[in-house]
């Protein structure tokens, strides 16, 4: 099946970024062996060797819920490739379109190409139907994606979240998406190495009928949880605030910043001495 | 550590399915459903690796409704377990095997309950399970199914199962759905 990428011209320059499609699908050449993965884990497992030529980015906390109000979407800005902390200001939220949101764990530029490739599929979708796709179809066809490349060591757990039309009415619907072909629908979901901390916030301060203003302070102040207990979590959290007229940011929260304001105002954080 | 459970009935075929969904150490969801509604007459459930077993059972379905749809006959529930049987025998000896164990309900006039693994064994069962509940609830259901249950009594031996599940196994699976199949196809039981 041919798509509109492979009909373009060849001096397009966004065809020849793109490698050759086959079925519809970028493909990619493999190395001539027999397991993919463990000849991948060759070169990039930090863990049974700290020599290894080639150090992906991983650890990450990022959480999406739905709410009352919509969805909130918030993430922290660390990568660190082994015990290097690569970056401090990455975008974990990735913009599929203004109505969507991808959010970024595990290998960061798998996570980047893919979901930047939804978005044109996405955006294909849009021209040949005249409407928007929805969030649950624009999620199967990444998770068809990941699926199809399972066991060739792609790595990454993302959450798709957007507003999609159900029976003529907009609906918040969030979707957990993973390198193993996994794909389930959820309210709540936190992902990445620090999952469990901010869980562990998020779900003792977690109700449906959450204002807006609290519901952006319960993700920030999960995420920032997270910050401070995982070592591969940190520096700051990107906040967003999907609605049905598209998402909102709402701004980069220094971690450190925030764990002494909230030391304060809420008396938490008493693992912190000060004298 | 998924549950799968299926029980006959005189008249209904129970499948009893642990509503837990966990990824490494974190239960990403406590009201997962795994069954799937393959035709009217005809579910499927199912356990295995993750991403095998949706994209599995969702091409099992497609082919059943195309089977359906090309025909205007809808295939039997023995057709759709011979069918999903040939399938996970097929994948076995590919590269890469769907790791995929499911349970085939159905009533065609009379209810009838398929075990199937991934190594492409299929056996018409009365009661049968995969996984680790299958070495606590077997023998329950060998001391009390009978081929004369009731849906009530049916159901009661589901709770017997579930409850003998609930304080034996040691992680905590946030309780089974029990779909019920019978004449007027699948449901969700309560």
């Amino acid at each position: 099946m041919d798509t509109v990428i492979d009909q373009l011209p060849k001096s397009v320059d966004a065809a020849a970024a793109l490698p050759a499609c086959v079925n519809g699908l970028p493909n990619f050449e493999f190395p001539s062996i027999d397991t993919p993965s463990a000849f991948l884990r060759a070169f990039t497992d930090d863990a049974s060797n700290p020599d290894v030529p080639i150090k992906p980015q991983h650890g990450t906390t990022t959480l999406a819920f739905k709410f009352q109000g919509g969805i909130i979407v918030a993430v922290d800005s660390r990568a660190s490739a082994g015990s290097w902390i690569a970056s401090q200001k990455v975008k974990k939220v990735l913009e599929i379109n203004p109505f969507m949101l991808g959010t970024m764990a595990g290998g960061a530029a798998d996570c980047q190409f893919w979901e930047r490739w939804l978005g044109s599929q996405c955006r294909l979708y849009e021209l040949r139907n005249k409407k928007r796709i929805s969030v649950s179809a624009a999620s199967k066809i990444l998770a068809n994606v990941t699926y199809h490349y399972k066991g060739s060591g792609l790595s990454m757990g993302t959450m798709v979240c957007g507003y999609s039309e159900k029976n003529n009415t907009l609906e918040p619907e969030i979707y957990y998406v993973d390198s193993d072909g996994s794909r389930v629908a959820g309210q709540l979901f936190s992902v990445g190495s620090g999952q469990t901390f901010a869980y562990g916030v998020l779900d003792q301060g977690y109700d449906y009928n959450l204002s807006v203003e609290d519901a952006l302070t319960l993700g920030k102040r999960a995420i920032i949880a997270a910050t401070h207990r995982d070592a591969y979590s940190g520096n700051s959290c990107n906040l967003y605030h999907l609605k049905p007229t598209g998402w909102v940011y709402h701004g980069n929260y220094d971690a450190a910043a925030e764990i002494w304001r909230l030391k304060e105002a809420e008396g938490s954080f008493n693992d912190i001495r000060t004298k | 550590m998924d549950i799968l459970l299926g029980i006959r009935t005189q008249n209904e075929v129970l499948l009893i399915t642990s509503r837990s969904l966990a990824r490494g150490i974190s239960v990403l969801k406590s009201d997962d459903v795994k069954v799937l509604e393959c035709n009217k007459h005809t579910a499927l459930a199912f356990s295995g690796e993750p991403g095998d077993t949706t994209n599995f059972v969702e091409f099992i379905r497609a082919n059943v409704r195309l089977y359906g749809f090309q025909n205007k006959q809808e295939l039997t529930t023995h057709a759709v377990a011979s069918y999903a049987r040939k399938e996970l025998a097929t994948s076995l000896r590919s590269r890469k095997p769907y790791q995929v164990n499911i349970l085939v309900a159905g009533h065609n006039g009379t209810p009838e309950l398929h075990w199937i693994d991934y190594l492409g064994t299929n056996v018409t069962l009365p009661y049968a399970a995969h996984g680790y509940a299958s070495y606590y609830v077997l023998s329950t259901l060998d001391r009390w199914w009978t081929e004369t249950l009731t849906l009530e009594e049916g159901l009661e031996l589901a709770r017997k199962c579930i409850d003998e599940l609930e304080k034996r196994m040691p992680i905590d699976f946030k309780g089974c759905n029990i779909h019920v199949v019978d004449q007027n196809g699948v449901r969700l039981h309560e």
